[in-house]
């Protein structure tokens, strides 16, 4: 059993049959917890503001311990494309996550689809596998794929962390699954009496009805993708060329001394990408969410 | 539906001549759909794994093959290797002060947000979003806003009659605290998971007892916390694994709040600063690994990391339904 159909009362987008009167709360209880949620909503929200307040003072004004900007500037911003191979960490990361997102989308929707709806035997192994795989800390098998890609001579790129997304990857193929299993049997049997074969069956009738659930995992991918820092630290870290964004922010408060102003920049335009796709698929997002803590 | 047609895989190819070359296409077509999947195992998984538990076993820097050297890295590694305690330590704190903590906080607003059910949309969105922001991003900023010298939190504090705040990320004794405080921020996928299973328990429960007199705590106790258990134990589970492989929040945090380059991987300099207090097993593992490039004692590093990891992951396989292969309840 899911919990996704609970994601759209929780958007609230689907109103209850009938008006639910606010229950006979006492007007303390109710004050007190809204003056919690406040009082905790400010402190959530805080940290962005510093940051942002931050990102726009001279850099002599971030060496001293002052809050609010004066001068208001928006030189750290020019400086993170000039000073800053910005555009090319940007690039990069976004090399990285379409990459990885769309060769996802081909390799794990097909074995989604069998593991959703066709029973054969080894089925029950596979799955077992696919979990065991996508719950193991990567560092486990680092080593031997490490050395798998430096005799490809590929490590310096990042292609050793896009190209495996050709061969399936393990926590999408199992999200997707959730996904494929909430849509009825029935659909997929029809189609089968109407003549389709099995790849009939997944473009004709899935993929128009997991439309969802397919974009909520391509962005899960695109965001592990884009945050990722393991992964560029492991292959790229001695080609400065073909740094992400993630990495390159990493390590360049570390090159850059105190240069506080022109960091938080930066670390305000990483933001920028993730929170536009957040709130442009925010409800198939939350759903997802919902999804990958699936009740036992 | 008829119940003829509930099987038609079947069924209706059963009774059609050349029935045999119709199924054996079909399996065809169904290993192929699975073979890329199939392949990613075998190669990224299953082999890596073996080839793990062979490399631990040798003497391995990558320029030169592999020299068989027997349990010479496992008896290093438990007697002699100066940094693995601290490091395992270190990433014992995490799972076990860090995970309960974020999972009670989340369950905590969770609640919050389960009863003041009218505005959940935005408040459910305002408190989810820090776990949106990429967890380098958001560690940078959290070593600056706690920046000893000149970050906002220790200008408050001074408000406040505190004039020589705490040093945060650069005290040993506090630098974990304060990546505890940062894993609290980032909790919101979690609490949207503790948010949809507080929801989906059924009113009737909590009319029913509230009929027989039950109290807030005692609804609590006897009403929510059984219905969510399953989702409590997910979240623990997977928080510990994920806790297990605690590594960039912890790195970054060193690197920046030393203000050191980390570039090339030349990072032994910081890994762990300040004093160590931040060197996560992984870290550890890595620096051996790809710093020093002594894959064979870094696997056995690994070796170990997948023993603690499989039992965990053993629990979670026998709690968690989602992750049974038969799943008749959807």
């Amino acid at each position: 059993m899911t919990t996704i159909v609970n994601a759209e009362v929780l958007l609230g987008e689907t109103q209850p049959q009938k008006p639910r009167r606010r229950r006979a709360q006492k007007p303390l209880a109710w004050i007190a917890e809204h003056i919690v949620l406040v009082a905790l909503a400010v402190l959530f929200l805080a940290p962005v503001l510093f940051v942002f307040l931050t990102s726009v003072m001279t850099t002599n004004q971030t060496l001293t311990a002052t809050i609010l900007p004066n001068p208001w500037t928006w030189a750290n911003y020019l400086d993170a494309f000039q000073k800053v191979p910005l555009l090319r960490w940007f690039g990069n990361s976004a090399f990285y996550a379409v990459g990885s997102t769309v060769l996802m989308l081909l390799s794990s929707i097909p074995a989604a689809y069998v593991l959703s709806r066709i029973r054969f035997r080894g089925a029950s192994i596979i799955f077992v596998a696919i979990i065991v795989a996508m719950l193991l800390p990567p560092q486990v098998t680092a080593v031997p794929v490490y050395v798998m890609w430096s005799k490809l001579g590929l490590t310096g790129s990042l292609l050793p962390l896009i190209l495996p997304n050709a061969l399936g990857d393990a926590f999408s193929i199992f999200l997707l699954r959730q996904f494929f299993l909430t849509i009825p049997k029935e659909y997929s049997d029809a189609a089968r009496i109407d003549g389709n074969g099995e790849w009939g069956v997944l473009v004709r009738v899935i993929l128009p009805m997991a439309k969802p659930g397919i974009a909520a995992t391509a962005i899960f991918m695109f965001f592990a993708s884009w945050n990722d820092y393991y992964g560029p630290l492991l292959y790229t870290s001695e080609n400065p060329q073909r740094w992400p964004v993630a990495y390159g922010l990493a390590t360049f408060r570390s090159i850059h001394g105190t240069n506080w102003g022109l960091t938080m920049a930066i670390t305000m335009l990483v933001l920028v990408p993730v929170v536009v796709i957040f709130f442009f698929a925010q409800k198939v997002f939350v759903e997802g969410i919902t999804l990958t803590g699936v009740k036992g | 539906m008829t119940s003829t047609a509930a099987n038609p895989g079947r069924a209706a190819i059963a009774v059609r001549p050349g029935q045999r070359r119709a199924r054996r296409r079909r399996l065809l077509v169904v290993f192929g759909m699975l073979a890329p999947a199939l392949l990613g195992l075998a190669i990224f998984f299953v082999y890596p794994l073996l080839a793990s538990v062979y490399y631990s076993f040798t003497s391995f820097n990558l320029l030169s093959d592999p020299v068989w050297i027997g349990l010479r890295n496992y008896q290093y590694l438990f007697t002699q290797d100066p940094n693995v305690g601290t490091a395992a330590l270190n990433t014992l704190w995490f799972v076990a002060i860090m995970v309960p903590v974020k999972l009670a906080f989340a369950f905590a607003i969770a609640g919050l947000l389960a009863r003041a059910r009218r505005s959940n949309g935005v408040w459910r969105t305002l408190f989810y979003l820090p776990a949106l922001v990429p967890p380098v991003a958001s560690v940078v900023a959290f070593v600056f806003l706690f920046n000893p010298g000149t970050g906002p939190v220790n200008l408050i504090l001074s408000w406040f009659g505190i004039s020589q705040g705490p040093l945060w990320f650069n005290d040993p004794n506090l630098s974990k605290p304060s990546l505890l405080i940062l894993a609290v921020w980032v909790m919101g996928d979690v609490m949207i998971i503790f948010l949809a299973g507080l929801l989906d328990v059924p009113r009737e429960l909590y009319e029913a007892s509230s009929l027989d007199g039950a109290n807030g705590a005692q609804k609590l106790r006897f009403v929510t916390l059984p219905a969510m258990v399953p989702v409590l134990v997910f979240s623990l589970v997977t928080g510990v694994i994920a806790a297990l492989q605690y590594f960039t929040e912890a790195s970054v945090a060193s690197a920046v709040a030393s203000g050191q380059a980390t570039v090339g991987g030349g990072g032994s300099l910081v890994a762990g600063y300040p004093d160590e207090s931040l060197l996560t097993y992984t870290q550890w593992l890595y620096e051996r690994g790809f710093s020093d490039f002594q894959l064979g004692y870094a696997s056995a590093l690994a070796v170990l990391l997948f023993v603690v990891a499989s039992l965990c992951l053993v629990f979670l396989l026998r709690k968690v339904k989602a992750f049974m292969p038969e799943e008749s309840s959807l």
